[in-house]
């Protein structure tokens, strides 16, 4: 095994100085990893790097792979319940003038099924992976900022609790997830359902900041010595690009959401025409962060397909270079089409055309992703395993949803469809094929990296035709009740506008879909009892999170890998150079320079607290609090303080006090 | 497939409320902007799909060494993906500029309208106003937006409280009504005829049964039409209608609505002066008819619930009675 060791005259622990006072600082250094056999270097990893035992000390772990596992399941479970929302509605839509369930009802479960699968399930559930592979993929020990990492997790479940469990009182918000003023503002939605909403998506927003800056540190900072801007992974570009979207779009709705809730709760006048406000104002801030929010979902997924693809093509992605310059590009665009929500408010001509090029414009870097992808296929039949038959159906229905897109960008078509079963086609195949559909894929790829054992590949399959069928079946028709004139968030119709087959058939495929989830997740459960073993590298591939063992130590890598190839299993197929030199006694991680990678100084990644724990409990208790009395942020303001002073303690760290 | 579907599901087609069936230029030109886009991007999809396919019948290269690429074909590739990238290019300039224009044909549909109706949403109905230089010619309605065929009409669109989306598919797009905005919508239906359209943007409890309808006619039945509604209510022709009257008059009713020519003056709610003329209740809810009325006094919320409609608690006979006075509200 070749090594490099780190130790250079400039990483070598400084010399004991005199103090002022005449004796000598304490020697700082430990056990480093340079020259320490396997089993000793495991031992003493194992015991720097682990999670407490028991109650208290699973609390206060700080572990990326174990907060990014409670975030992966808690997100599967608002996908399930945001699952059964559409099931209801689509039995109550599958006939005319149905009376399963009455409007009061429908409107709380189109909002909370909205609400769910964008703020509770899509963007925590792209983070959370992130959270668990961009540290292993660009070969560090833990992600940057560990306890801000757990307190986002803390801070997400809380708001997720908090939307159900109004959700189960009769006052989850009824006023779809946009929330349009005045139907939310105080005089059209009295009560605390609308409340509900935004603060909902403050703790929601305040969650997914802290997980993209944590990412981009992780990034920027993090990354294994070798490993330049040209050889990260475009799966960790692609979640650094979307941390940055996440950084400049999240703002913008935590903005939206408080003016809300000071109109409300304070009368403020900010979206009361009849006081000056103005109820487009609500709008532009919604979608400035809204359509961000798609490619927030969307970047992700296409970071996977750039995983998925390359191992299944057996060779390297086709055009690198060119995909890492399209995520950017779409970054910055994305910023740029917001106004393509609002074609139908009546917006000057001219202005609104600019909004339909700039949206146009969007298909270009996407465009060059797919057919970067294409090109890597073809070389010669891939091989056909569960994860790319996901990829393979993300092509099929995202495409539709991109060329959809394209469609609805252009202002006089969008005010046909807009606000139809159109767009709810349109962004479902979007949603779901662009993402959902690669996160299956995802799935039964990093299954074997997560938990060491292998899904069936024989369910795999027919998960992935039920989801399949079921999915079109669902969703292809809806384009043509939309162009029929159905309008969405209606929980009824006429039988004399002769929606009802159609509809009827809709709903047979949404059940169809639903079930592939249940035998998905049937899949997991024995993927995870009795699945066999997968071994370190089960698909060969090329990157940095197979290079350790399934599922990976606490301290991820035994020695820090050193990078010499974009693919670097497969540039060295013997055994991976290292880098050498790190403490073991202590939770020391490589810090390198941001463009180069080389390495810079060692750094100390916080040890466990339960402080982020005990902090997004005072920060959720306030929230809570919020939306009965101004008064709460007066009051909350102490415990938030007192825990953030614990939090932020000094340890008595030497280092500290250096 | 979506033709597969048409056939399939073939009553939808054929809906009077559609924006596949356009009956006036504006919906013409933009079906005709929906097919040509659903066209090209079939075409273009077709061809992504092709493309994913071909290497499903290539020959296997899982033995090779996965960092082996041949630099010729590398090459070749390179130059297949840039011109993909500038075909994509030149169509999306393409459709930017068809859109662009057709745009502009649609603001000079209105050019010349010599008709304006001022539009109001309201939770969960449409108030109609037809604007007139001469005050006495104003007309209000509701929720039935009567105009001459063949010519251009122009709408004003408002709210008052939330905001809604007017929209009549067959005819033109939709166009939102927001508190403290005016939006001017210009359409125009080529024959008689009664097109349907229904709120488009969430408005609330009842957004869904929020139906609107246009009713195009040849210009003289048009004008003998406004002629009639401008006149006030005529009185009622039974004995049991006057008790009616009566009862409108000293019970809640008479907060909400008017009735022209009556003490009756409310504006929170449809203008009744002559609802007996219009086709349906309750902004397309129930079809008119003497049952009709007087299950929607007598159970609003269990028809609409959430609807602004009061119970108001009236006698077998009370309702009977104010439905016969109703009912001849011509």
């Amino acid at each position: 095994m070749s090594s490099a060791d780190l130790t250079s005259q400039r990483d070598l622990p400084p010399e004991r100085k005199v103090s002022a006072k005449g004796d000598i600082a304490p020697e700082h250094d430990g056990p480093r990893d340079t020259g320490m056999d396997d089993a000793g270097l495991h031992r003493w990893l194992e015991r720097t790097w682990r999670t407490p035992s028991g109650i208290v000390g699973a609390l206060s772990s700080v572990d990326h792979k174990v907060i990014a596992r409670r975030y992966l399941i808690t997100a599967f479970v608002f996908l399930g319940l945001g699952g059964l929302n559409a099931v209801v509605m689509r039995i109550q839509l599958s006939g005319p003038q149905r009376g399963l369930i009455g409007p009061d009802l429908y409107n709380q479960l189109f909002t909370m099924h909205g609400v769910t699968m964008m703020f509770l399930f899509a963007v925590p559930i792209v983070q959370a992976t992130g959270i668990y592979l961009v540290p292993l993929m660009v070969g560090t020990r833990n992600i940057a900022f560990p306890r801000l990492n757990a307190f986002s997790y803390w801070v997400y479940v809380s708001g997720g609790a908090f939307a159900w469990v109004s959700f189960a009182l009769n006052m989850a918000p009824d006023v779809g997830w946009f929330a349009y003023v005045p139907l939310s503002g105080p005089e059209f939605a009295p009560g605390k359902r609308a409340d509900v909403w935004a603060q909902m998506i403050t703790y929601t927003e305040v969650s997914s900041l802290a997980v993209a800056v944590a990412t981009i540190v992780t990034v920027f900072k993090q990354r294994a010595p070798g490993m330049s801007l040209d050889k990260i992974p475009l799966y960790v570009w692609a979640m650094l690009v979307t941390s940055f979207v996440v950084v400049f779009a999240m703002p913008a709705v935590m903005i939206t959401s408080t003016f809300l809730i000071l109109d409300r709760l304070v009368g403020t006048h900010i979206f009361n025409p009849a006081e000056g406000g103005d109820a487009l104002l609500f709008q532009h801030l919604f979608w400035f962060f809204g359509h961000p929010e798609v490619y927030i979902i969307f970047l992700p997924a296409t970071g996977m397909v750039s995983s998925i693809i390359p191992v299944f093509a057996r060779r390297p992605t086709f055009g690198h270079l060119g995909l890492v310059l399209s995520l950017i590009a779409v970054g910055f665009l994305s910023f740029g089409l917001w106004v393509h929500h609002m074609f139908a408010t009546g917006l000057p001509k001219l202005g609104a055309s600019f909004f339909t090029a700039s949206s146009m414009m969007i298909a270009i870097p996407n465009g060059v992703q797919i057919f970067c992808w294409l090109a890597t296929l073809w070389d010669g039949r891939p091989v056909i395993r569960t994860p790319l038959l996901f990829v393979f159906g993300f092509f099929f229905i995202f495409v539709i949803g991109g060329l959809t897109g394209v469609m609805l960008a252009s202002v006089p078509l969008d005010l046909q469809v807009h606000d139809t079963y159109f767009v709810v086609a349109h962004f479902h195949y979007v949603l779901i094929g662009g993402s959902v559909f690669p996160l299956l894929g995802a799935a039964y790829f990093w299954f074997p990296k997560v938990t060491g054992r292998m899904m069936s590949e024989r369910l795999g399959r027919w998960h992935f035709w039920l989801a399949f069928i079921g999915f079109n079946a669902a969703f292809f028709p809806m384009h043509l009740v939309g162009l029929w004139g159905m309008p969405r968030r209606v929980y009824t119709y006429p039988a004399e506008l002769g929606w009802g087959n159609i509809n009827l058939f809709i709903s047979a495929g949404a059940l169809l879909f639903f079930l592939s989830f249940v035998l998905f997740t049937f899949n997991l459960v024995h993927g995870a009892l009795k699945g066999t073993s997968a071994g370190n590298n089960p698909w060969d591939a090329g990157t940095l999170e197979w290079a350790t063992s399934s599922p990976p130590p606490s301290y991820n890598f035994a020695r820090i890998p050193i990078v010499t190839h974009i693919e670097p299993l497969w540039a060295e197929r013997e055994a991976l150079p290292v880098a050498t030199g790190l403490r073991v006694d202590a939770r020391e991680l490589l810090i390198s320079t941001v463009a180069e990678a080389h390495p810079d100084i060692r750094e100390k990644s916080a040890a466990p607290s339960i402080w982020p724990l005990l902090a997004a409990l005072a920060v959720g208790g306030t929230f809570l609090y919020s939306i009965f009395t101004p008064w709460a942020i007066v009051w909350g303001a102490a415990p938030i303080a007192i825990t953030l002073i614990g939090w932020f303690w000094p340890k008595g760290d030497p280092e500290d006090e250096e | 497939m979506a033709f597969a579907f048409c056939v399939l599901f073939l009553q939808g087609c054929a809906g009077w409320q559609s924006a596949l069936d356009p009956k006036g230029p504006a919906a013409g030109e933009l079906a005709w902007l929906i097919w040509f886009f659903t066209a090209l991007c079939a075409v273009v999809w077709a061809l992504v799909m092709i493309a994913l396919a071909a290497p499903l019948v290539m020959r296997s290269r899982s033995g090779d060494e996965p960092l082996l690429l041949d630099e010729a074909a590398e090459r070749g590739k390179m130059r297949v993906v840039v011109s993909a990238v500038g075909v994509t290019t030149i169509i999306l300039i393409g459709l930017t500029l068809l859109s662009f224009f057709a745009n502009r044909t649609l603001a000079a549909i209105g050019s010349e309208a010599a008709l304006t109706i001022r539009v109001t949403g309201h939770q969960w109905w449409w108030e109609v106003r037809y604007e007139d230089a001469t005050p006495s010619r104003i007309l209000t309605t509701a929720n039935e937006i009567h105009i001459p065929a063949g010519e251009p009409v122009r709408l004003l669109l408002t709210s008052t409280d939330v905001i809604h989306s007017f929209w009549i598919p067959s005819l033109a797009g939709k166009l939102d009504l927001i508190p403290g905005h005016m939006n001017v919508l210009d359409i125009k239906a080529d024959k008689p005829g009664v097109y349907r359209g229904q709120c488009a943007e969430f408005c609330g409890a009842q957004h869904a049964n929020m139906g609107t309808f246009i009713i195009a006619e040849p210009r003289p039945k048009f004008d003998a039409w406004l002629n009639d509604q401008l006149q006030p209510a005529g009185a009622p022709a039974s004995g049991e209608a006057k008790v009616g009257a009566d009862l409108f008059l000293k019970r809640p009713c008479v907060m909400c609505h008017r009735i022209g020519g009556t003490p009756a003056g409310g504006t929170v709610a449809p203008d009744l002066t002559h609802i007996a003329s219009r086709q349906t209740l309750a902004a397309g809810t129930l079809t008119m008819s003497r049952g009709n009325l007087a299950a929607w006094i007598a159970d609003p919320q269990g028809i609409k619930p959430g609807s602004h409609m009061p119970v108001v608690e009236l006698s077998g006979d009370e309702l009977n009675a104010v439905v016969a006075y109703l009912e001849g509200l011509k």
